[in-house]
Order: structure tokens, then C-alpha cells, then sequence
């Protein structure tokens, strides 16, 4: 049953092959027996879970079951959920339970899925490894002495490993595609605005987008049909007509089901710092790209360099203003000993955070503060500008650009989490998409020394459909995102 | 540019996050060295005539009625909170 995608579960839902309650004790029992060891998990709440579970059988009893009633789906703790813990990998809100849901859960909530549990994550998504969540690192199941890439590495590893059949992720510069990479899942970064950020903790709010993370190109269809859709409550939500993402795959795709489809390589991201291994690897899966009718062509992203500064100070100026609302006087962690109010503030915030949130809110404190911000936010601001401008005339030549997600296989935990710069270089090839605001999807598309390696596709605005279909076409020529960790497949 | 001790000890001031000498210290060599390696190669773009893009979409805010539409939720969240009396959120006094 681990085996199955979303697509077969509902199906064996459907038929009464097997019912949610079952299938939520089958993923409950693998969590229970694995989690200890992946660390994928923050929350679980069996009780919870199966009174949910229960209601969708009813549901399907009854003959009003949506594709993904009565499926367990793990939820990222950036979530908000409604009497569930929610801690964002924090300890400033490790003792938050939510008084609401955020608008992803609510839409969950109404197709009748049932909440599997809350997932590991860098500590307010702020991470590339999940090294940095309070919860210590979630592992990956292909190597567990090895990083599941960040910030959703929690949601990664349950996939991975089957203790989830999919799960909900968020991605500011790269938090849904590169562990995804990193743990050979199939996941998918929407375009900004069109997944309410309602209710969805937040790091840096002109880039966070939630999205899924599952095992193929139509589950993911699936999860999007549930997320995407206009939330007033959310001021950069997109008032848009509905999109039925499962209608855009090939259903019966013939020899060359992607004739006359352009994919841009942009030079940029096969130069020095690209590991040999990710670079043939994705080349081979371009040339697979070309034997099933696309053309290729080479394109240039000549400002891709300058993501990554102006990442960090777009980001750290958000992040620094979006935390600031955690004083400790509403919610969350409050110091147990302080003097006056200032005092309060400063040791709930010290003992509150982390080693990386502290840096980025200082890198964003000082980028904002009187004298800098022309040089500094302004600057970046501008830059952002011109990668957007770049990513708009690559579309004038194609419709999908591919690269490399990440520039290596997932390295070692430990490895890199002293090192920040080295530790942010690993976003190189996907924060530029976050600035743009673009939609853009990693796939598995092969192994080294049993890692498993991504494939960015990187699309115009809106133009999900496009790049979930060219993945579908892809997955139902290889079985590259059918692989499974041997250590977790025992079902 | 290369942030000094001080200049990290006020900066973690404005941002309320009480800092000891060791972390004043790691703090700003490794804030150091990610604009030195990473951001300051970015001031020396030409720029110039670039408007700043802040968002990713040039949409107009939305307006909205000047109405209520939450519900009074005020128990449920004064619940979350450290401390509260009568109904308020209790800080150590500020007004003498």
C-alpha cells in the first residue's frame, strides 16, 4: 500500500478496497516505527487523525467523496491547524496550539483529508538542511546520517519514506524543490499569489508560496486542485477562474507527446559550482526530454549571480519585520525571568530564536536601518528587477527552462551548518525563481552513489499545467520517481 | 564595509534580541563574511533608471468594506497568551 500514489489510494478508497481509518492506522504504525529515526514528524495525534479519518468513511459512504477524502496528507508545521500544535520548528512557539486554521488546512479540511500529523522544519523555514529547527534535523531515508535538504525536510523525509502519501510544503528560495531533490520526490513552487499565505507562518511575505510534495507529476496535480484558489484574507492573493490541474495531463501520451515544446538551458547553471555528477545526471534527463519530442535550446540568465545577495536582503528585511511580532506578550515563548519591558522582550527574543533566524533578522534589521537602505534594500530591490526582466526575455525564446534544483546530492548533516555562506550558496539555482515570482517544479531524475538527484523545470507565470504535464510525460517514461530508500521499504 | 562589535550590539538592540560578548562576536564575523562574500558584490551594479521591484506582481491593494467580519474569538486567544488578567494582556509596568 506504501507503493501506491495518490491517484491509486483514492481509488482504493473509492472501491472500498480499503477504508480511511485503515489507511490512516497503516501510515500511523510506519510513524510510530520510523519516525524515531528520520526525525520527520514534530506532532502527531493518532486520536485526531482517526476522527477524521472516520468522518470521510461516512463520507464515502455516502457517496460525497471528493479524490482526496479520507487520504492522510502531513501537513508542514508553518501550518496553522485548529487545536494542533504548530510550532513553525521553533522554540518561540513550541507551545503554540492554533486557534484557527490557515486557509490550506481549511481547503484539506473541506475535501475530507485527513491531518496525518505536523512535519519537521527549519526553524521559521529559515534553512536549507532542517538542521536549524529546534526539533533537531529530520533525516533522509537514503542516507540517514545525510541532510533532507530544507526547509520543508520534514515533509521530504515522510514522503520519502512512506509515512506519508504526500504532504504540503512551503518554498521561499527553494524549501519544496530542493529537498525534494535531495530526497527523489516530485514537488512544486506555484506562482506567487496563487496559494493562499492565510494562516501560513510567515518568513519573507513578497516570496513564501506554499505548494505540494509528493512522489509524481499527478499527485501533485491533485494536491494543487486542493490549495490554489482566491482568499481575501490574504491582500496578494490572486482573484483568478479555478484551474483543474489534473485536466492539463497527456492521458494517453503517444511517441513524442512533447513535440514542439521549447526547454531553455541557461548557461548559468551547468558552470563552476555545479557538482559532475548533478550536471550529467540532469543532462541525461534533457536528452530523455529531447528523445520524447521537446527541442532545446541555449538561453542566458546573465543576473542569475546576483540572486543569492539579493535573496538575503530581501528575505532578512521581510523576515526582520515579520518577526518582530513575537514579544512574548500574546503568544508563544515568554523568558521566565526579566526586569522591565525591554528586558522582557530582549531575553524572550534571545532565548526565543535560533542562531540562523537571529542572524537573518540582524542582516535584516541592519539592511533596513537609516543610511543603509538605499545602498542596501533599494539595491536589491533593483536586482530583483533585472532577474525578472531576465527570466521575462528567456520566455520570449521557450517554454520551460531547465537546470539542476540543487548543485550537489544531499551532503552530511553537520557539513555545512557552520558555514552559512556555503550553506546559502546551496539555493543558487532556485531563489532566483522566488524573486521573479515564477512557478517552477523539481522531479527525481536520477542517482548518484545512491542519492537521488532533481531536475528543475522552471515555467512562465501561471503556466503550472505546463510543467506538471511535461513531468507527467517524463515520469511515464522512466521510474526514476518510483525508487524508494531499501531501509524504509518494507511494505 | 565591515560591521564593528558596537554596530552589532545596536543592531541587536533595535532588533530586541539580547546578545552576550561570545555571540557579538561570532555574530558579526559571520555576518561579516556573508556581505563580503555574497552582498557587497552586488552594490557594484550599475542600477541606475531600474525602478525597485517589490513585488512580484504589479497588482493594486485590494480595498474592502469597513465592516466587522471577524467573530469575537477574545477568550480563545487571551487563552495562548503568558500571562492575562481581567481579560488584558499583562507586561511588566511601563507607565509609573
Amino acid at each position: 500500500m506504501s507503493t501506491y500514489t495518490l491517484a491509486q489510494l483514492s481509488r482504493a478508497l473509492a472501491s472500498k478496497e480499503i477504508s480511511s481509518v485503515e489507511l490512516t492506522r497503516f501510515y500511523l504504525e510506519r510513524i510510530e516505527r520510523y519516525n524515531p529515526k528520520l526525525n520527520a514528524f514534530i506532532t502527531v495525534d493518532p486520536e485526531k487523525s482517526i476522527a477524521q479519518a472516520k468522518t470521510a468513511d461516512e463520507r464515502q459512504s455516502t457517496g460525497q467523496a471528493g479524490p482526496l477524502t479520507g487520504i492522510p496528507i502531513a501537513q508542514k508545521d508553518i501550518f496553522c491547524a485548529m487545536g494542533w500544535p504548530t510550532s513553525c520548528g521553533s522554540k518561540m512557539l513550541a507551545n503554540f496550539t492554533s486557534p484557527y486554521d490557515s486557509h490550506v488546512i481549511e481547503r484539506f479540511n473541506a475535501e475530507g483529508a485527513v491531518l496525518l500529523g505536523k512535519t519537521n522544519m527549519d526553524e521559521f523555514a529559515m534553512g536549507s538542511s532542517n538542521e536549524t529547527s529546534h526539533f533537531g534535523p529530520a533525516r533522509n531515508p537514503w542516507d540517514t546520517a545525510r541532510i533532507p535538504g530544507g526547509s520543508s525536510g520534514g515533509s521530504a523525509v515522510a514522503v520519502a519514506a512512506s509515512l506519508a502519501p504526500a504532504a504540503t510544503a512551503t518554498d521561499t528560495g527553494g524549501s519544496i524543490r530542493q529537498p525534494s531533490a535531495m530526497c527523489g520526490l516530485t514537488g512544486i513552487k506555484p506562482t506567487y499569489g496563487i496559494v493562499s499565505r492565510y494562516g501560513m507562518i510567515a518568513y519573507a511575505s513578497s516570496l513564501d508560496q506554499g505548494g505540494p510534495i509528493a512522489r509524481t507529476a499527478e499527485d501533485c496535480a491533485l494536491l494543487l486542485n486542493v490549495m490554489t484558489g482566491f482568499d481575501e484574507r490574504d491582500s496578494t492573493s490572486l482573484d483568478r477562474p479555478k484551474e483543474d490541474y489534473m485536466h492539463g495531463l497527456s492521458p494517453l501520451p503517444n511517441d513524442r507527446p512533447l513535440a514542439g515544446l521549447k526547454i531553455g538551458i541557461p548557461k548559468e547553471f551547468f558552470g563552476e559550482g555545479c557538482a559532475a555528477n548533478v550536471m550529467d545526471c540532469v543532462m541525461e534527463a534533457i536528452a530523455a526530454y529531447r528523445r520524447l519530442g521537446a527541442e532545446t535550446l541555449e538561453i542566458s540568465l546573465p543576473n542569475m549571480h546576483l540572486s543569492i545577495p539579493a535573496y538575503y536582503v530581501v528575505a532578512s528585511a521581510e523576515a526582520s519585520s515579520n518577526l518582530s511580532r513575537f514579544d512574548g506578550v500574546r503568544y508563544g515563548y515568554r523568558a521566565p525571568e526579566y526586569g522591565d519591558i525591554n528586558d522582557m522582550y530582549m531575553k524572550t527574543r534571545a532565548q526565543g530564536f535560533g542562531a540562523e533566524v537571529k542572524r537573518r533578522i540582524l542582516i535584516g534589521t541592519y539592511v533596513l536601518s537609516h543610511g543603509y537602505y538605499d545602498a542596501y534594500y533599494l539595491q536589491a530591490q533593483r536586482i530583483r528587477r533585472l532577474i525578472a526582466n531576465d527570466f521575462s526575455s528567456a520566455f520570449d525564446q521557450c517554454d520551460i527552462i531547465m537546470g539542476p534544483t540543487s548543485p550537489t546530492t544531499a551532503f552530511r548533516i553537520g557539513e555545512k551548518i557552520a558555514d552559512p555562506v556555503q550553506m546559502y550558496l546551496s539555493d543558487i539555482y532556485t531563489i532566483a525563481v522566488n524573486l521573479a515570482g515564477l512557478p517552477a517544479l523539481s522531479h527525481p531524475c536520477g542517482f548518484s552513489e545512491n542519492l537521488p538527484i532533481g531536475i528543475q523545470l522552471i515555467g512562465n507565470y501561471f503556466n503550472e499545467t505546463r510543467l506538471l504535464n511535461t513531468a507527467h510525460c517524463f515520469q511515464q517514461m522512466t521510474d526514476w520517481h518510483l525508487r524508494r530508500p531499501a531501509l524504509f521499504d518494507d511494505v | 564595509m565591515s560591521l564593528t562589535l558596537d554596530q552589532v550590539r545596536q543592531i541587536a538592540y533595535l532588533a530586541r534580541i539580547e546578545i552576550g560578548d561570545a555571540e557579538a562576536e561570532s555574530m558579526s564575523t559571520q555576518i561579516n563574511e556573508i556581505f563580503l562574500t555574497l552582498i557587497e558584490p552586488m552594490l557594484a551594479i550599475d542600477t541606475h533608471g531600474i525602478e525597485p521591484m517589490s513585488h512580484t506582481r504589479d497588482i493594486a491593494q485590494r480595498l474592502r468594506m469597513d465592516v466587522i467580519t471577524e467573530k469575537d474569538r477574545r477568550d480563545a486567544f487571551l487563552a495562548l497568551a503568558p500571562e492575562t488578567e481581567a481579560g488584558l494582556y499583562l507586561v511588566p509596568r511601563v507607565v509609573e
